[in-house]
């Protein structure tokens, strides 16, 4: 093994609290910060969402009440609050997209092992990255006072949809509005940097011997994420500066009534947002083919087209956005453009898939907890991804508009997709990063419960859009209560599964079982980060690791 | 940190700039909230002095770092890679106005008036006026930078580097002068507003921000004058001054794009 990865133990840790995770140029502590920070963020936002279902389960209102929230059912008489639905389904959105899988894909699992896998003493402007982190808290904090804030409808907070759309973002008065699109534009500078670190620590800072194409899969996936970022993330700034300036300062930008034209903020809007949905799965990509090799003690198949599916589904994220706005008075030209490219994504995305499944063609696959969500990953984003190609035929998008058509289709890429890649990666790599193993039975528990959970939630939903019921309503006819019913049993399910998962990692911090070994899975496992002891010493690689450390002989 | 180092990546120590500057954008924004719902614009002004105050600390230690010797050859080519790809997200930033601009002048929101469409009132200010002297002004100040620029790497002049940055910086100011006055001129003699109509607002959030950034890009290339007096930069060394120079240019062409764009092309 590398005598780089023992060499840090010479010295020791002497750094006191407030230095070390406040004043952080470390990137395994700041990636490790990244991941608590949005695993109780996601919490916050999971409990928003499980408060939805509660009041979802029946027809009817029965919690979210003008006379107050309540928790419990009550037969006191309930005027029904929209505002507040609206309100949690906007905190819910917002939370998510930018403050839980961004941050917990790319700034944590990408700080802690984009560096060690490429062979890096650390990312190439350490204090910047601890900006990254810190922006990042500013905006969450940001994020939450516009939750808590007055806003619209002389209530708390703000209703207007995570994509922020106007005439209603541009109305809703209150300070709370202002305060979501200061959390963005927070969220998004320092999403922006974090994309320059990766970038340039991906160039400039390889062991050396490590050519591009020899660079591990999930440092790629970074590498492409941090492109979408630099490039979608500005143009959203600029998008929502105008929002800022037409709410406050009497700009027409998105005002019929001045000259102004409301889809365009949805044109620069999507022109983000669709990188976006891009820039939440890329690194889960990343960590699912690692997992996957591991697991089936096979080399990766195809790595090369793995590189170039990543890339291609980049460029392509780009010229595909205004599939979200099909029912917005496009031209049929523009439609069938847009109808076109979304399919050719398929390609790429396809020869993803294949390529992990044939990763375990034959494999000796080991059903550790790990390979359990990467499984799980693997048979539910094709789900999503089939139902992504449905909803891509312009004609067909007509009647699925905004119905739970489309709200079953995202959560399958992403509350399916991406978060069962984060729980993978979270299993895989907890033994390198606390040098502590997790439960196995209880792992597989967790599995299992958020599997059978989520798609106790989701699935059904593709019923209710297919029989009409709209997105974004507080309540429904009695003729979507049976499906609803089950959606919220399944809501229960996950959260407890979400609860357990807390319970599980507590459990492994403080008596799991010490891992010794520098890879505790197979020879498999053959990136950089499994040459360093668990945990890894403060200092990584403070003598490059040498070729023969990394460039096996397995087809790479 | 008593650390053996084997290689030539710059290993930094802890630092509270961070986190202070986080703390500051915070207040800032909030307070830029409250300035804007007329409650109190004290908070604002507090973030922001936090913000210019770790701007500062930070790269005067940056400087220093420099100083130590820490910018070894392969630091110095992740800086440039830095800096670059800050400049490509400006270029992405600039973008959502530029869309916003063609977007309306090339699909303008026309209005039905009852029996027929009205195109709306294009505002657009004489290309040949001012903003052609100031296209002038600015590109010679990119010349006078690129004349100091090669002044500095070859032979080491340091008497036409500072000249030139000098000059640079000179013509800078005046561009953001004659701008300032062509707001003025607009706003108080030719009943344009701030806000109001759709090219009001095109116009003045895209120049804007490209006057934003040129009074950065001023603010930069004064810190590289001073450095420059100081003795600092070498003709291999001066990734300041040499992110500060690509800054400017950058400035100077997305002016370009808003000149060919907004004031020639945009004219009715």
């Amino acid at each position: 093994m590398a005598d780089a990865a023992i060499h840090g133990h010479e010295h020791e840790d002497n750094r006191g609290f407030f230095t070390r995770w406040f004043m952080s140029t470390n990137h395994k502590d700041i990636g490790i910060l990244y991941l608590i920070t949005s695993a109780f963020v996601g919490l916050i936002s999971v409990m928003f969402t499980v408060y939805m279902r509660m009041e979802l389960q029946e027809p009817g209102v029965q919690y979210m009440c003008m006379e107050g929230a309540r928790f419990f059912q009550s037969s006191a008489e309930c005027t029904p609050n929209g505002h507040l639905w609206n309100v949690l389904i906007t905190g819910h959105g917002i939370l998510m997209m930018f403050f839980v899988v961004i941050p917990a894909l790319f700034g944590g699992f990408g700080n802690y092992f984009m560096p060690l896998q490429i062979g890096a003493p650390d990312m190439a402007f350490p204090r910047m990255n601890n900006l990254s982190y810190w922006l990042y808290v500013a905006g969450t904090t940001l994020a939450v006072c516009s939750v808590l804030a007055p806003g619209g409808n002389d209530q708390l907070g703000s209703g207007v949809g995570w994509v922020l759309y106007p005439p209603l973002s541009v109305n809703e008065g209150g300070m709370s509005m202002d305060l979501a699109i200061f959390a963005v534009h927070v969220s998004g500078a320092s999403s922006i940097l974090g994309a320059i670190n990766m970038i340039t620590t991906f160039l400039n800072m390889r062991a050396p011997g490590m050519s591009l194409f020899k660079v591990p899969l999930f440092s790629w996936s970074i590498f492409v994420t941090s492109w979408l970022i630099l490039l979608s993330l500005p143009v959203l700034a600029g998008a929502i500066t105008m929002l800022l300036m037409d709410r406050n300062f009497g700009f027409t930008f998105f005002d019929p009534a001045g000259g102004g034209d409301p889809i365009l903020y949805q044109h620069i809007l999507w022109f983000f947002g669709h990188p976006e949905v891009y820039i939440i799965i890329l690194p889960g990509f990343g960590i699912i083919s690692h997992v996957i090799a591991t697991f089936s003690r096979k080399p990766i198949f195809g790595y090369l087209p793995m590189v170039w599916a990543i890339i291609a589904i980049g460029v392509l994220g780009f010229v595909v956005w205004a599939h979200h706005m099909y029912t917005v008075g496009m031209s049929v030209e523009q439609q069938a453009y847009f109808m076109l490219a979304t399919m050719v994504i398929a390609v790429p995305t396809g020869v993803k898939v294949f390529s992990w499944i044939a990763t375990m063609w034959k494999g000796s696959i080991e059903f550790k907890t790990p390979m359990l969500w990467a499984f799980g990953f693997l048979f539910l984003f094709t789900v999503g991804g089939v139902t992504g190609i449905v909803l891509s035929q312009a004609a067909v998008d007509r009647y699925y508009h905004d119905t739970y058509y489309v709200v079953a289709h995202f959560h399958y890429v992403m509350s399916l997709g991406a978060v069962f890649a984060i729980f993978a990666g979270i299993y895989f790599y907890l033994p390198k990063m606390t040098g502590r193993m997790y439960s196995e039975t209880f792992g597989k528990i967790h599995f299992w419960m958020m599997f059978i959970g989520a798609n106790l939630t989701f699935f059904p939903q593709h019923f209710l859009g297919r029989q009409g019921m709209p997105r974004r309503y507080i309540d429904y006819p009695e003729a979507f209560a049976y499906w609803n019913q089950w959606s919220s049993f399944g809501a229960y399910l996950s959260f407890a599964s979400f609860l357990l998962f807390f319970g599980i990692i507590a459990y492994a911090l403080l008596r799991g079982a010490k891992v010794t070994e520098a890879n505790p899975w197979n020879e498999y496992a053959d990136t950089l980060e499994w040459t360093l002891p668990s945990p890894p010493p403060e200092h990584t690689f403070e003598i490059l690791p040498k070729q023969e450390d990394w460039d096996n002989k397995h087809a790479h | 940190m008593a650390h053996v180092k084997n290689h030539d990546f710059h290993i930094l120590n802890p630092s509270i700039w961070p986190f202070a500057g986080s703390v500051s954008a915070f207040v800032m924004l909030f307070g830029g909230v409250l300035w804007m719902h007329g409650v109190t614009s004290l908070m604002f002004f507090a973030g922001f002095v936090g913000v210019l105050y770790t701007m500062f600390a930070w790269w005067s230690e940056t400087v220093a770092e420099n100083k130590a010797g820490d910018h070894t050859p392969v630091v110095r080519i992740g800086l440039r890679y830095g800096f670059i790809l800050f400049i490509m997200s400006e270029v992405m930033f600039f973008a959502a106005w530029f869309w916003s601009f063609f977007k309306h002048v090339i699909y303008p929101m026309e209005t039905y008036a009852g029996t027929e469409y009205v195109a709306p009132n294009i505002h657009a200010v004489d290309a040949f006026h001012l903003p052609l002297i100031n296209t002038l002004i600015l590109l010679l100040s990119g010349c006078a930078v690129t004349w100091a620029h090669h002044a500095l790497v070859h032979g080491n002049n340091r008497k036409d580097l500072i000249n030139g940055l000098a000059i640079g910086i000179f013509l800078g100011a005046i561009f953001t002068v004659l701008q300032a006055y062509e707001y003025y001129h607009l706003l108080a003699h030719e009943e344009w507003q701030f806000g109001g109509d759709e090219f009001y607002s095109n116009f003045f959030m895209a120049t804007g921000f490209h006057g934003m950034h040129v009074i950065i890009g001023t603010i930069f290339l004064t810190v590289c004058l001073i450095r420059a007096i100081k003795g600092h930069f070498t003709p291999e060394q001066h990734i300041g001054f040499e992110a500060a120079a690509w800054y400017w240019h950058f400035v100077d062409v997305v002016w370009l794009f808003l000149f060919f764009a907004v004031y020639l092309w945009g004219q009715p």
